[in-house]
């Protein structure tokens, strides 16, 4: 059972299903957010549906530039004999 | 049966015989310590143990409680799987330190005082060095011996800093150092700690050294080090403001490096970082919350942490590669790796149903107590980070994406039972919390499975993989090293031997050429003109008199000739002579 599902996520074969999957479970999330109850709500963020979806894609799209722009114009990347 | 047998005592002592065994019996041997060490904790009872005098101060070998009883527990069950996943190891001395490095770990946990907790802390840096030593080649030596160094360093500091704390308080006994200005003993002995939480910019020696380790080594070394400097910050700085910040800080500096890392482990390393990030600041914010969180996340890290260093470890120890530039397409050769791995990725992810989940949200929902909302904000940044690196990217690289045609198979045997044992852990924690919850230092009143926090959690996660998806491309790993602040001692320890060998060893050669073509033949100069002056000037006049004299002497010692005759022929002369003078003026 364990290869099959370890197959699913990598063969090129199951590429669309996989897709599909993912945006099905996406949809999903956002709209449990809406009919969750929030009676501990301490922040604005906290009251607004969807706010975790759009907090976590931001901060995914932020440390990916972010570190790549720091690594790149930053000087933190170097060439693997820099310390040769 | 005692009530308390110190469980330092069985791995160290236990370390001796494994050098005279072989094979099966040694095999159950490197079994039945950490179970009898398991056994050790789960028997002890609170209280004082091993109380004495030495050199005029209080010490005590054992302090138990609650605190000390939970990082017990997982050094002791870590201690087990470590084992069985370095089972297959034939030689004696890998075994040898990972026991007297396990021992050092439970004796720092335990320790009463300042001198017991500094002695086993040293032992712990000399022991985890060996581990490093021990995978051989130039780079990985270098990289042991820079270690080494800094945790020495570390000791010395935190040595001066237990002596000044000592002198000022009058006591040498380890306990939260009291609230108020913190003197200079204090921030020293803090910043020992801090270095061995791998806090930056004190953090370069983890992801330096971890990567060269042994396979086996390194899930060690990610277990022991880092948690022991969580359980001492949780003991002695509760609710130190810096420490949150730092913590903040560090959680989100190990998943900006991750993003650059294309070595396996030392992408992991960075994530030890990043989650020692979360306990540092758990402990900074002091609430029972977060000390409670900060402790249940050092727990389920070592399970969860040690699985990811398990399944990089295989993966290096089949292939021989750990650049992610190197592997690929590994899923279909060792899938049920690749199942264990991700075990250990959902549950530093913080997934529902696994470990990280029910621990990381303690620290999280602690800040938000607290009304720390930009420390909450870094902190879910950082869980971001944490799935669309060791979730996704990681294995992404490693086990899927372009199939390099490697020739692999699953890992032995014994390695795979310990992943799964590990793995096992990180979902029975997640799905029965309070078993952890019920070892925690204070009252547990806190739920995790509320309706909200996994659509909130999910909700991150699951867009972070939408991101991951979109921007694939970007994250190519890349063939580079990233600075980091090694970069200091290792460019400056060239600028050290660059300065004594150039500037400093050409001055010394121009002085002594000075020396030799100006100075010396100056001296030798002047010194024969001196011998000249001295032989042909002072020489010959004292000479010269002295020769007069011996000549006037030998002139008036001819007169003296002992005959009275003689002597009465020169009284008449005088006499004659004498009348004669008289005569002529007295004319």
């Amino acid at each position: 059972m364990i290869e099959s599902i370890v197959d699913f996520f990598g063969d090129e074969a199951y590429a669309r299903q996989r897709r599909r999957l993912l945006y099905l479970v996406l949809v999903l999330i956002v709209l449990a957010d809406f009919l969750v109850p929030r009676e501990h709500a301490e922040y604005l963020w906290e009251r607004l549906p969807g706010w975790s979806a759009f907090y976590g894609f931001g901060s995914c799209v932020l440390l990916i530039f972010v570190s790549k722009f720091l690594g790149h114009q930053g000087g933190l990347m170097r060439r693997e004999d820099y310390y040769d | 049966m005692t009530e308390f047998v110190h469980p330092a005592l069985l791995f160290i002592v236990g370390a001796v015989p494994i050098a005279f065994l072989n094979g099966a019996i040694r095999k159950a041997y490197l079994l039945l310590i950490p179970v009898l060490a398991i056994l050790a904790v789960l028997a002890m009872q609170p209280g004082s143990y091993g109380a004495a005098q030495f050199l005029g101060q209080d010490i005590l070998i054992a302090k138990v409680d609650k605190l000390s009883i939970v990082f017990a527990t997982v050094f002791t069950i870590m201690a087990l799987i470590g084992m069985v996943y370095a089972l297959h190891l034939t030689e004696a001395g890998q075994h040898v330190a990972a026991f007297v490095y396990v021992g050092s770990a439970l004796g720092v946990v335990f320790a009463g005082d300042y001198l017991t907790l500094y002695l086993f802390w040293e032992g712990m840096a000399f022991a985890s060095a060996y581990l490093v030593f021990a995978q051989g080649g130039e780079k990985a030596v270098r990289a042991a011996f820079r270690y080494l160094m800094v945790h020495v360093t570390g000791g010395v500091v935190l040595l001066g800093g237990v002596v000044l704390h000592g002198l000022a308080t009058g006591s040498f006994l380890f306990g939260p150092i009291e609230a108020g200005p913190m003197g200079a003993g204090a921030y020293l002995i803090l910043a020992g700690f801090l270095l061995n939480a791998a806090v930056p910019p004190l953090n370069a020696w983890l992801t330096d050294a971890y990567p060269e380790a042994t396979v086996t080594g390194a899930v060690f070394m990610s277990a022991f080090t880092t948690k022991t400097a969580v359980y001492v910050l949780a003991r002695a700085y509760p609710g130190t403001e810096l420490l949150v910040w730092l913590g903040a800080g560090m959680a989100l500096y190990g998943v900006v490096y991750a993003v650059l890392e294309n070595d396996c482990r030392r992408l992991l390393a960075y994530h030890i970082v990043s989650q020692v990030g979360y306990m540092v600041a758990g402990v900074g914010i002091g609430t029972e919350l977060a000390v409670n969180g900060a402790t249940s996340h050092a727990f389920a890290h070592i399970l969860y942490k040690a699985l990811l260093f398990m399944g990089a470890g295989a993966v290096i120890y089949v292939t021989g590669r750990r650049k992610l530039t190197e592997l690929g397409g590994l899923y279909r050769t060792m899938p049920l790796t690749v199942a264990l791995y991700m075990v250990g990725a959902f549950a530093i992810s913080a997934f529902p149903f696994f470990s990280g989940f029910v621990t990381k949200s303690m620290v999280v929902a602690a800040a938000g107590e607290d009304h720390r909302a930009l420390v909450m904000l870094a902190l879910t940044m950082a869980s971001s980070g944490t799935f669309l690196h060791t979730g996704l990217k990681l294995p992404y690289y490693m086990f899927f994406g372009t199939d390099r045609g490697l020739e692999a198979r699953e890992p032995p045997g014994n390695m795979l039972a310990a992943m799964a044992i590990a793995a096992a852990l990180c979902i029975a924690i997640g799905v029965f919390p309070q078993t952890l919850y019920a070892l925690l230092p204070y009252p547990v009143d806190f739920e995790p499975y509320t309706g909200v926090h996994i659509t909130e959690s999910l909700g991150v996660l699951m867009f972070t993989a939408l991101g991951f998806v979109l921007f694939l491309k970007a994250l190519d790993p890349e063939n580079t090293i990233s600075i980091d602040t090694d970069w200091f001692y290792r460019k400056g320890a060239r600028f050290f031997m660059w300065f004594a060998e150039r500037p400093l060893a050409r001055y010394e050669k121009a002085v002594s050429d000075v020396s030799e073509t100006a100075a010396l033949p100056l001296l030798h100069g002047t010194a024969r003109a001196g011998l000249r002056a001295d032989l042909n000037g002072v020489d010959a006049v004292v000479n010269g008199v002295a020769r007069a004299i011996l000549g006037g002497g030998g002139t008036l010692r001819r007169l003296q000739t002992g005959v009275v005759t003689h002597y009465v022929l020169a009284m008449v002369a005088g006499l004659i002579a004498a009348t004669a003078v008289f005569a002529v003026v007295w004319q």
